[in-house]
């Protein structure tokens, strides 16, 4: 069962997400600030961090880009519906996910599920490793290289581009993505979508304002390539 | 004793010159101000000028005339006193006299007449003068210094002058002095004192003239001076009918309409400063609701972690235990939508909601809302939605629409509900029919209320009484209208009405 690190202010939301996670098994080392959130990490060495983003002194943002300064750990963040600029700011740092509280148990661990699911592996007959123009991805070891030098993706980041280019030059929709990579609802937030590919599109394109390898059709959705 | 009879005519008659007033009042005003202003202006000239030339022209005419007067009737009486005669009159002596003093006429030539008894002699070519009045006769015996009267005869003024002779009782001068019965007249033509008068009248005509006609001027720069605050107002006022509450007016000077502007200034912050604190008033309302729902959220997000504790605890509870726990969990996960619901809407009201729009179609995002919800049972949902129907819409939002219409009518109505989906000239329309009862008309004005319970008996529906607040505030955010009604076999129809917009957006990727 993944270990999850839960960052959160409030005593009764920390306890009762704790205890509901840990319930069905999960795990749970808890944090009352970011700082002493940061300091487990080494320690504790969780699967996924769970971060609120409302936090006294150092707040969720602020933890959110420490993290990913040097790893690439799955984040989602809990916040409150209406905080919409945080929810933003947040995805732009770089967390993979958002659940609104408050929530259920079982909704909060279908996410963590989601995060942490891995794509399925590559059908036979396909190489382990595809070369896209100077992309190259390794769809067993999940790992991407540019130019032959690794790039570190975060899981969300991994599997939107192993979404894509699984069928190059198919588009897709946003809601699909939504559904097949962040497994929401088809009517879920396409912001998620959006930040995730402006980040996708900061590390592996050579030119982020106008990109090569994951393209945008205006009114559909988002393609990868044509090379 | 008065009747109300006795008092009927007269109050009727009153409330008939009120009429004819207020008609006249109402012709008035049909003319500008500035029209009124310069009327008035100029009658007031006109009367001063004309009041001041009468006054002038009476003093000026009197004036002339008793310079003349004075003269000729000294002058005569000293004439007459100059000559010697003796009683009885002698004719020819008379006659001498008559034609002496007529020589003599000052300040005009004069015809001189004189009587005595019936003897009748004069300068003239006539004996007596028809000028002469029978009043100026008797007067002239009366008063012994003379008496004289104007005349108008034929058209040409006359100075008639009458001086008796006098005589005194003993010859030591004591005595009292007796009139002889003759008595001398003087006839002087007053043309020349006629003409200056004229000339006069005519002097101020002219002068009059161009004063009103220089009035004007100052009657125009009145009427402006007077006019311009009063646009200023017009102008101010109509702009606060704008909504600009922060209008004020310039005030210049000490006037009363520099206190009208002050007047107006005054009224206007008053109104301003209301106007803000019922905003403010309405702001904190708003602001607490939103506050409320904030604070309930923590700890609801507490108690929703662990609702899933309880409920699978339960069953190894006693039963009263085991039914308490059951209510908890479940009314926190009802307390949960509410408080969603309640955020939601204080971000409508505080205009905070944003529309993240994403072009879709439409079939299949309606297709979803019914799958994800497991409104799939072809017996109680039936769906006409074409394919190929694409716009941009905040699928969240429409989702919720959406659900909150069909989740409605399968709760309130009856099964089959039918959604209906057509485009009409650039417009996305949803049709959500039941086969209900249909909507009570008194209740229709009311379904998108808040909290409003159609049977207050009733008590708490299965939804947290803003569903269908929150639908109508969504599709407004699309720029869209949703009514209520009753279809024509009966049954609730609820139609919703957004612009057809595709192509360009903020957020395409």
């Amino acid at each position: 069962m993944p270990r999850v690190l839960l960052i959160e202010d409030d005593p009764s939301v920390r306890e009762g997400v704790e205890l509901g996670l840990r319930r069905r098994g999960h795990e749970v080392r808890t944090a009352a600030t970011g700082e002493a959130g940061l300091a487990a990490l080494g320690e504790f060495r969780p699967d996924l961090l769970l971060l609120d983003l409302m936090l006294p002194g150092m707040n969720g943002v602020q933890v959110c880009r420490r993290v990913r300064e040097d790893s690439q750990l799955p984040i989602i963040m809990l916040t409150a519906r209406g905080d919409d600029f945080d929810v933003v700011v947040g995805l732009e740092a770089g967390a993979d996910d958002y659940i609104v509280k408050p929530a259920r148990t079982e909704v909060i661990e279908a996410r963590i599920r989601a995060v942490l699911r891995r794509l399925e592996a590559p059908g036979s007959g396909r190489p382990a490793v595809e070369f896209h123009g100077e992309l190259a991805i390794d769809r067993t070891g999940l790992t991407v290289a540019k130019s032959g030098e690794r790039i570190a993706l975060a899981p969300s980041e991994l599997k939107l581009l192993l979404h894509l280019s699984a069928a190059p030059e198919q588009v897709f929709s946003r809601q699909q993505l939504l559904e097949h990579v962040w497994e929401h609802s088809y009517h879920g937030d396409a912001r998620l979508v959006d930040a995730c590919v402006r980040r996708l599109r900061h590390k592996i394109e050579d030119v982020p304002g106008s990109p090569r390898y994951i393209q945008t059709l205006r009114g559909f959705g988002y393609r990868f390539g044509p090379l | 004793m008065t009747t109300p009879d006795a008092q009927a005519p007269p109050a009727a008659g009153r409330r008939r010159r009120n009429t004819t007033a207020g008609a006249r009042r109402r012709r008035l005003t049909r003319y500008g101000l500035r029209t009124r202003l310069v009327v008035a202006f100029l009658l007031v000239a006109a009367v001063s000028c004309g009041t001041t030339a009468a006054l002038t022209y009476r003093a000026a005419r009197n004036a002339i005339l008793e310079q003349t007067q004075d003269t000729a009737v000294s002058h005569f009486r000293d004439q007459v006193r100059g000559i010697g005669y003796s009683l009885p009159v002698d004719r020819e002596n008379l006659q001498q006299s008559v034609l002496t003093i007529a020589r003599q006429a000052k300040p005009h030539p004069w015809v001189v007449f004189a009587e005595y008894g019936t003897m009748r002699i004069s300068s003239g070519t006539r004996p007596t003068s028809t000028v002469l009045t029978p009043e100026l006769r008797r007067t002239a015996l009366a008063r012994p210094h003379g008496s004289f009267q104007r005349v108008v005869s034929g058209g040409t003024p006359y100075l008639t002058v009458a001086i008796p002779t006098t005589f005194k009782m003993d010859e030591t001068g004591a005595g009292a002095i007796r009139p002889t019965g003759l008595v001398f007249f003087a006839v002087m033509r007053l043309e020349d004192e006629e003409a200056e008068v004229r000339a006069m009248v005519l002097a101020a005509r002219d002068g009059a003239l161009p004063a009103l006609a220089v009035a004007l001027v100052p009657a125009l720069l009145a009427a402006r001076s007077v006019l311009r605050p009063v646009r200023d107002v017009q102008r101010a006022a109509r702009h606060m009918g704008q909504g600009h509450l922060d209008t004020r007016i310039q005030v210049k000077g000490g006037d009363e309409l520099a206190d009208l502007a002050r007047t107006f200034n005054e009224s206007a912050a008053r109104l301003e400063r209301s106007v803000e604190e019922l905003q403010s008033a309405e702001a904190r309302a708003r602001r607490f609701a939103s506050d409320v729902s904030h604070e309930l959220r923590t700890p609801l997000a507490g108690m929703l972690a662990v609702t899933e504790v309880l409920d699978e605890d339960a069953g190894g509870l006693d039963p009263d235990t085991a039914a308490a726990v059951r209510l908890i969990s479940a009314e926190t996960g009802k307390l949960a939508v509410l408080v969603e619901d309640l955020m939601e809407i204080s971000r409508f009201d505080a205009r905070a909601a944003e529309l993240n729009t994403d072009e879709v179609d439409v079939a299949e995002t309606i297709r979803r809302t019914l799958i994800a919800r497991h409104w799939t049972d072809p017996e109680r949902i039936v769906t006409h939605l074409p394919d190929g129907i694409r716009a941009r819409l905040d699928p969240r939002r429409f989702d919720v629409v959406v659900a909150n219409l069909v989740g409605n009518a399968l709760r309130h109505g009856r099964p089959p509900v039918t959604v209906r989906l057509i485009t009409t000239g650039g417009a996305l329309v949803v049709e959500v029919t039941d086969r209900g009862p249909g909507i009570d008309p008194e209740v229709l004005p009311h379904v998108f209320d808040r909290f409003y319970k159609a049977d207050p008996a009733r008590g708490r529906s299965a939804g947290s009484g803003l569903g269908l607040a929150i639908t109508l505030e969504n599709v407004r955010l699309h720029g869209g209208t949703v009514r209520a009604g009753n279809g024509p076999a009966g049954g609730a129809v609820f139609v919703v009405e957004i612009p057809l917009r595709t192509g360009e957006g903020e957020s395409t990727p």
